[in-house]
């Protein structure tokens, strides 16, 4: 064992993974070597890539036991992709896949059946929900499980680290050829953004499609040179599941109250001003902070230069107004979004890779000024864990959380300091997703803290009379008021890894004892 | 430093989740309720709630209230043995009506606070005034306890017993209003207003702050936290204002200095009146967050 | 305190705790607790509940309690409400 950079004990070896490299700090590796590539291929002229069904793919890509697949995760909760084809494969009899999503949602829980019966024995994702997460932390999984940011995915298919023998992508409209875009259709969800780096990638490429259109489909984000081969059914997804309607601004009090003492927070950061650029995400506090943001910027007369990441409607909202030059878009949150996207040249598609790889020649998350987040714990280090409950079991996502908040100017948590009675500071986090050193402000609805690293902006808030704490202070409020919670009991075993965005170990997952 | 009583939040006496944290919205004063909003049924588990809600949380620096149920019903008695041991700031008296209601409180908490080894006094009081009775004997109300710091209007039921209805411009409350009000300056206590209930209206809300502002009102009761912002926002003194109070208070220290009576400002004498408004307007910047300054 | 009937308090809103007490058969408090955060706070729980009603002289009782991230001023008012519910007395012992 060696401690790493946030003082987690991490194995030097895991079997099924190989030799681990310790976290260190956010850019300490400096990366060697070319891109992988995919096998060159020939595709004859005037040849159909239309094949009958998943099985008749699955077959004719040469699927066999050991081989890994992947999926991207803009179905969201109402994904069939994944489902249907696992079960194709199981029903052929073949065992020991590698399943790497950009991400598992509730709708995957037939996934436990398939490790159960030896179909699927390894993932590789950036988030699992109930129930596979329970699942999964009471150690079902025979191999090791590895969680990889948004980005950190973008950066293993690139370096080769995660080599994909064949993609399966779900895919909203599409040609008998192979080009497809998520903006139209039954199914549109806007955004191929997670797909994209798959498709440039994996050896074998499978597009799957309900809503096939006449040749060619435009614009192409997926085109026919990375693609082998066509299906068609039913339905790719349940609509209700896939996208909301416009998601509304929250009533929630105590969102607005978290989201009011953030937009003090950037208002006295130095940071609004002039072509400033913005991520966000789509729970309450965090929408709300955008809309009073746009209040803000109209009486100012402040206008953005981008907003980037997983996009909504008051994102769309304030591109159409004029006050952000731009958007770069990985996944859409809601109707709106999925709307613009397709009609609004300024609302733009970028791949993973773009948007949040560290090993490129610089992503869009780089040259990121204001960033609101979430949390599930925060520990005094600043270290943030998004992917497992106080409870242990993993239940959330990586997702661009480390990503971003490396590249962001000022990255902003945005918590109840108590969430029902657990509390949100912790001495030490359960799992460490998103290192301290990248974390700089922790606001709450009791208070702000913000990271000693960051003096500039401890200056500021306090000239702007924030009403500010330490991230101790904060603990120790919401402890008189909780109590201190007792500790989860762990056993020995390793399930799973938790890398950084650059490939190395960061935390290490541990089988929850008597769930 | 003067106590600012701008807004006044009602939280129902029965939920958990409203009680935790109430304080955090940045009302002046809450008031967590054991009357109106809570069930007949409930009446027991709402006073164990605030009784130990009291007792234990932290509401930092905001002036905590409970509104008990009238003596006239089977719960005021008890409510106020739970609530003064609990040592909440205020104790809110509904429906008071005559300077006899306010004794009868006065005199069983005194007992309470004797039994208890709390000092006697302690507890503060403030009287709803919901009746035209109540309206009637506001003077009389308002200097009948050395407790009352304060004295406030409660128009549904009033409305109701008027005969009309509550509208847009008040005008069925500007007498009800001013009689209040008045009866507060002549006994130097606070007044506070009525609430406002639709919390979806900010515009009517706006405007029935604006009003009640210049009629002299020290403040609103509120039921919901988005009503605090806006009521601070209509208390937040102009920057004229701001400036003009800093000069008043200059030229005071300037003439302190040079020992000298008479002040004057821009060729206008400068009297008590205009120095107690000065003062006042700083504290509301202050609190506001608007001023910075040392006055 | 003699518990007399069944008495219930609190609800199964966010921040509250329902709690239901019975008569038993038992010499013994029995506490049968479902929480959102059992894992963190569950025997914390049980034991405060014990000790409040062990506090007003109850030996014997069955106690169904549905937790939902209560605090203990929260756990602790619901438990006596509870009591005195179950106890039929309105015998109040407000404390300072």
């Amino acid at each position: 064992m060696i401690k790493n950079g946030v003082g987690r004990e991490i194995p030097e070896h895991l079997e099924h993974i190989g030799n681990l490299i310790p976290y260190e700090s956010p850019f300490s590796i400096i990366p060697e070597g070319n891109k992988a590539g995919r096998k060159l291929k020939r595709q004859l002229p005037h040849k159909s890539k239309l094949v009958s069904s998943i099985k008749e793919a699955v077959r004719a890509c040469g699927l066999k036991d050991g081989m890994t697949i992947s999926f991207h995760h803009h179905l969201r909760n109402g994904d069939y992709i994944v489902n249907m084809v696992i079960d194709t494969i199981a029903s052929l009899g073949i065992k020991d896949i590698k399943l790497a999503p950009s991400s598992l949602n509730p709708c995957h829980a037939p996934l436990i059946e398939h490790i159960k019966n030896g179909v699927v024995t390894s993932i590789e994702t950036s988030g699992i929900r109930e129930p596979l997460g329970t699942a999964i932390s009471q150690g079902i999984l025979p191999k090791p499980l590895i969680i990889r940011s948004h980005g950190g995915r973008a950066r293993a298919i690139e370096t080769g680290e995660l080599k994909i023998d064949v993609a399966f992508l779900g895919v909203p409209c599409c040609d008998e050829y192979g080009n497809a875009n998520g903006f139209y259709g039954k199914s549109a969800f806007g955004s191929l953004g997670y797909g994209l780096v798959d498709a440039k990638y994996a050896d074998k490429v499978v597009l799957i499609t309900d809503n096939l259109v006449d040749y060619p489909c435009l614009p192409a984000s997926i085109n026919q040179t990375q693609v082998d081969f066509v299906v068609k059914v039913d339905s790719i997804g349940d609509p209700k599941g896939i996208v909301s309607g416009a998601i509304r601004f929250t009533k929630n009090p105590r969102d607005i109250l978290i989201a009011e003492n953030a937009v003090k927070a950037i208002e006295a950061s130095g940071y609004f001003k002039n072509g400033f650029s913005y991520q966000t995400g789509a729970a309450g506090a965090s929408l709300a902070v955008t809309q009073f943001l746009r209040e803000k910027m109209i009486k100012q007369n402040i206008k953005g230069s981008f907003a980037l990441g997983g996009i909504t409607s008051q994102i769309v909202q304030l591109l159409e107004e004029g006050l952000f030059g731009g958007i770069f878009d990985t996944q859409c949150f809601d109707l709106d979004a999925v709307r613009s996207i397709g009609e609004n040249p300024k609302h733009f598609e970028i791949d993973a890779a773009t948007y949040a790889s560290p090993f490129n020649a610089g992503c869009i998350a780089n040259y990121l000024d204001i960033l609101m987040l979430g949390a599930l714990e925060i520990d005094t280090d600043f270290n943030v864990n998004v992917i497992s409950g106080s409870d242990g079991i993993i239940s959330q996502a990586a997702g661009g959380h480390p990503d971003a908040a490396a590249g962001a100017k000022m990255s902003v948590i945005l918590a109840p300091l108590i969430r029902a009675r657990i509390p949100i500071i912790v001495d030490r986090v359960t799992t460490v997703v998103t290192p301290g050193e990248t974390v700089d402000v922790i606001v709450t609805d009791y208070g702000i803290a913000v990271n000693p690293r960051r003096q500039d902006l401890i200056e500021r808030f306090k000239d702007a009379r924030l009403n500010l704490y330490t991230i101790e202070e904060l603990k120790e409020i919401a402890e008189k008021i909780t109590g201190k919670p007792d500790k989860i009991d762990f056993t020995d075993r390793i399930i799973g890894v938790v890398q950084y965005r650059d490939g190395s170990v960061i935390d290490v997952l541990r089988e929850v004892k008597d769930i | 430093m003067v106590r600012l009583r701008r807004t006044m939040m009602y939280v129902p006496g029965n939920n958990p989740a409203n009680i935790m944290g109430a304080h955090l919205y940045g009302a002046d004063s809450i008031m967590f309720d054991l009357e109106d909003s809570v069930s007949i049924k409930e009446k027991d588990s709402a006073r164990f709630l605030v009784h130990n809600a009291l007792k234990t949380l932290d509401f930092g620096n905001t002036e905590t209230v409970v509104r008990i149920n009238g003596l006239d019903t089977p719960f005021g008695r008890e409510d106020l043995e739970a609530i003064v041991r609990a040592r909440p700031d205020v104790i809110r008296i509904p429906k008071t009506e005559k300077a006899q209601d306010v004794l009868e409180v006065e005199s069983i908490i005194s007992e309470i606070e004797e039994k208890a080894g709390i000092e006697v006094g302690t507890t503060k009081l403030m009287a709803a005034i919901e009746s035209p009775l109540g309206v009637i004997n506001a003077f009389e109300i308002a200097k009948s306890s050395k407790r009352l710091i304060g004295i406030a209007l409660g128009a549904e039921d009033f409305v109701t017993s008027m005969k009309t209805e509550r509208s847009k411009d008040g005008l069925e409350l500007l007498v009800a209003r001013s009689q209040v009000l008045m009866a507060a300056r002549a006994a130097n206590i606070y007044a506070l207003d009525t609430v406002f209930s639709d919390i979806n209206d900010d515009e009517g809300f706006i405007k029935e702050v604006k009003l009640i502002k210049q009629l002299g009102f020290d403040g609103k009761s509120v039921i919901h936290p988005r009503q605090v912002t806006l009521v601070h926002q209509v208390y937040t003194p102009t920057k004229k204002e701001i400036d003009y109070s800093i000069r008043v208070l200059n030229a005071i220290d300037e003439a302190e200095k040079r020992s000298s009576g008479v002040i004057a400002l821009d060729g206008k004498m400068i009297d008590a009146p205009i120095v107690e408004r000065a003062y006042r307007v700083l504290e509301l910047a202050k609190a506001s967050g608007v001023y910075k300054g040392d006055y | 305190m003699e518990i007399k009937r069944i008495g219930r308090a609190g609800t199964v809103e966010s921040n509250d705790i329902n709690i239901v007490i019975e008569p038993s058969d038992k010499e013994d408090i029995e506490i049968e607790l479902q929480s959102a955060v059992i894992k963190q706070f569950g025997e914390h729980i049980k034991a405060l509940i014990i000790e409040i009603l062990r506090s007003k002289g109850i030996k014997s009782a069955y106690v169904k309690a549905v937790d939902k991230g209560a605090i203990d001023c929260v756990i602790k008012a619901r438990t006596l409400t509870a009591l005195y519910r179950a106890a039929e007395s309105e015998e109040y012992e407000w404390e300072v």
